[in-house]
């Protein structure tokens, strides 16, 4: 059901993004969604892509720090509202975003989601009907 | 042999020592003509004090065979030290040395627990450093079989270590780590090594690095000291103790002083460690100041051996850092680093000028098994190590997380201080 998202710790130097997107490039990864949060010392890059085994090893050879992550990803109209409710759903069961970040298409948006308990999440959004989406469906979009 | 035979052999073979100096060496015999002193005002070892220090300076002012004392015909053997501090220093050995040091590297070894059934691999530099030959000579006078591999070329190191069957590997201890690292990345399983025992040396280490070294290669680490002035690798080593290093007195006289009024300290002091060679030919050095700071123990040891022992040094004045008005050494830094098993002990400090205000900065990387995706456990961590590095060494300093293995690692001396104040 979740999904496994990539996170890279980079330290804040110029050229080090680029230099994490050539290589996930020289394996014709794609990306679906990307985040970068930072601090004044050092930086984490949050990644879905086509393939996580194949990104983690081409960057593990690199020396990137890796780790992989369960994440949630909802599907839901680009409109605030619908995702303002999501989060009400969740704070109502006093589960936290740890982290979000959303990518809007057209008319949707997909929402990734880091939550305090993700199981509990899931099950919350699922008993409001919420798009979930998995593996696959990400990569048709 | 009892400390006073032990004493008698040091008094005559000072007595010989001083003058081989006075007859040979100009430098010496100016130097103790000028405090109107001459080999007769020299009886015992307790007239020491009487004669004048040698520094390192001494040796660079008569560069580079000014200090010999024997002509270059009998001078089998040059070395030079690697020049961390300036100018290299060159020191002459004639055979009899060779012969000296390869029975105190023997010694050494032996006190490791190698035998003539070990395969010792030297991963120290050949060269002019006196690392790689010093060991060389030492294994093969045991009869152990020596595999010279020298420095560096990781690979290799690891393919011999599985293909011969090393027992006793011998390096620097920043290196023994970086060998642990790569023995893990690339799979080797420690079943698969014969690995018993290492000699580290060359670099101040902690008693927390040891652990650690200890742990990653499951073996018994121990610690040699030497430096090239003096005669290379085997001036002091440790037994399986672990309780200071054993200081070869027979060959090398040891004294504490106070590095700025140059007074010897009482027994048990903190200090400046001093040592005077008494049976070396071609370069013999009287009162020669090491800048290493330790304490000696004339207490016998638990393994049986009535000679002397020295702490593990716990840093160089020279390595001595002044930030602030306050002192710092690297090691206090690597302490607090080892005791912390989120960050691996590869560290770099760098010391600047803003503003005529001293900074620290600490870059150490961050463990690849404790990264998540969490930006505040990073942040703690940062904070905390922040924390301890300041309680610990009573200055403010800035930690900066870098990537996992971005610090240059050292295949010989690791360079932990980059220092850019301007004075």
């Amino acid at each position: 059901m979740n999904i496994i998202q990539l996170s890279v710790f980079l330290e804040n130097k110029s050229g080090r993004l680029a230099e994490v997107l050539e290589v996930l490039g020289s394996e014709n990864i794609r990306i679906t969604a990307l985040s970068v949060a930072d601090t004044n010392e050092f930086g984490i890059l949050r990644l879905i892509v086509s393939d996580t085994d194949k990104a983690r090893a081409v960057l593990k050879e690199h020396n990137f720090t890796v780790n992989l992550t369960e994440v949630i990803s909802v599907m839901a109209s680009n409109q605030a509202k619908h995702y303002a409710n999501i989060l009400r759903i969740l704070s109502d069961l006093d589960i936290s975003v740890e982290y979000t970040y959303a990518f809007p298409t057209a008319k949707k948006s997909i929402i990734i989601l880091k939550c305090s308990d993700n199981e509990k999440a899931v099950k919350a959004l699922k008993d409001h009907e919420m798009e979930l989406l998995r593996v696959g469906d990400l990569y048709r979009i | 042999m009892d400390r006073d035979e032990l004493r008698e052999i040091q008094s005559e073979r000072l007595r010989e020592t001083v003058e081989r100096v006075y007859y040979n060496v100009p430098y010496y015999r100016n130097k103790l003509q000028e405090r109107g002193l001459g080999p007769d005002n020299i009886k015992s070892i307790d007239d020491i004090s009487k004669l004048p220090f040698t520094t390192k300076s001494d040796l660079r002012d008569t560069y580079p065979f000014g200090m010999f004392a024997v002509p270059m015909s009998e001078i089998v053997r040059i070395h030079a030290s690697s020049g961390t501090t300036g100018k290299s220093t060159v020191v002459g050995y004639t055979r009899s040395d060779v012969s000296t040091w390869s029975e105190v590297m023997a010694r050494t070894l032996t006190s490791a627990g190698a035998g003539r059934n070990d395969f010792i691999q030297i991963a120290y530099g050949y060269g002019l450093f006196t690392g790689g030959l010093g060991l060389h000579y030492g294994g093969e006078k045991i009869g152990a079989s020596v595999i010279p591999v020298s420095g560096g070329n990781t690979k290799r190191q690891l393919q011999i270590m599985l293909d011969f069957g090393t027992t006793i590997l011998a390096c620097t201890p920043s290196y023994a780590l970086y060998l642990a690292e790569a023995i893990q990345d690339n799979g080797v399983k420690r079943s698969q090594l014969k690995l018993k025992a290492g000699v580290f040396g060359a670099e101040p280490w902690t008693e927390n690095m040891r652990r650690e070294i200890e742990e990653k290669l499951k073996i018994k680490a121990i610690d040699i000291y030497g430096l090239s002035e003096v005669i290379g690798p085997g001036v002091a080593y440790e037994c399986s103790e672990h309780n200071g290093l054993h200081i070869n007195e027979d060959h090398f006289f040891a004294e504490i002083i106070d590095p700025d009024t140059l007074e010897v300290l009482p027994e048990g002091s903190l200090g400046e460690l001093v040592f005077t060679t008494l049976t070396k030919e071609g370069l013999p050095l009287i009162r020669y100041r090491t800048r290493d700071l330790t304490r000696l123990d004339y207490q016998k040891c638990s393994c049986g051996r009535k000679l002397v022992r020295m702490e593990k040094c716990l840093g160089r004045s020279d390595d001595m850092l002044i930030i602030r008005g306050v002192n710092l050494f690297p090691s206090q830094v690597e302490t607090v680093l080892l005791e912390m098993s989120e960050i691996n002990p590869h560290y770099r400090i760098i010391v600047d000028r803003v503003n005529n205000l001293d900074t620290l900065e600490l870059q150490v990387e961050v463990d690849e098994e404790f990264f998540q995706d969490k930006i505040s456990q990073l942040q703690n961590l940062r904070r905390r190590l922040q924390n301890n590095l300041e309680s610990a060494i009573g200055l403010g300093i800035k930690v900066t997380l870098v990537e996992p293995k971005t610090i240059e690692r050292s295949e010989g001396k690791a360079k932990r201080v980059i220092d850019n104040r301007k004075f």
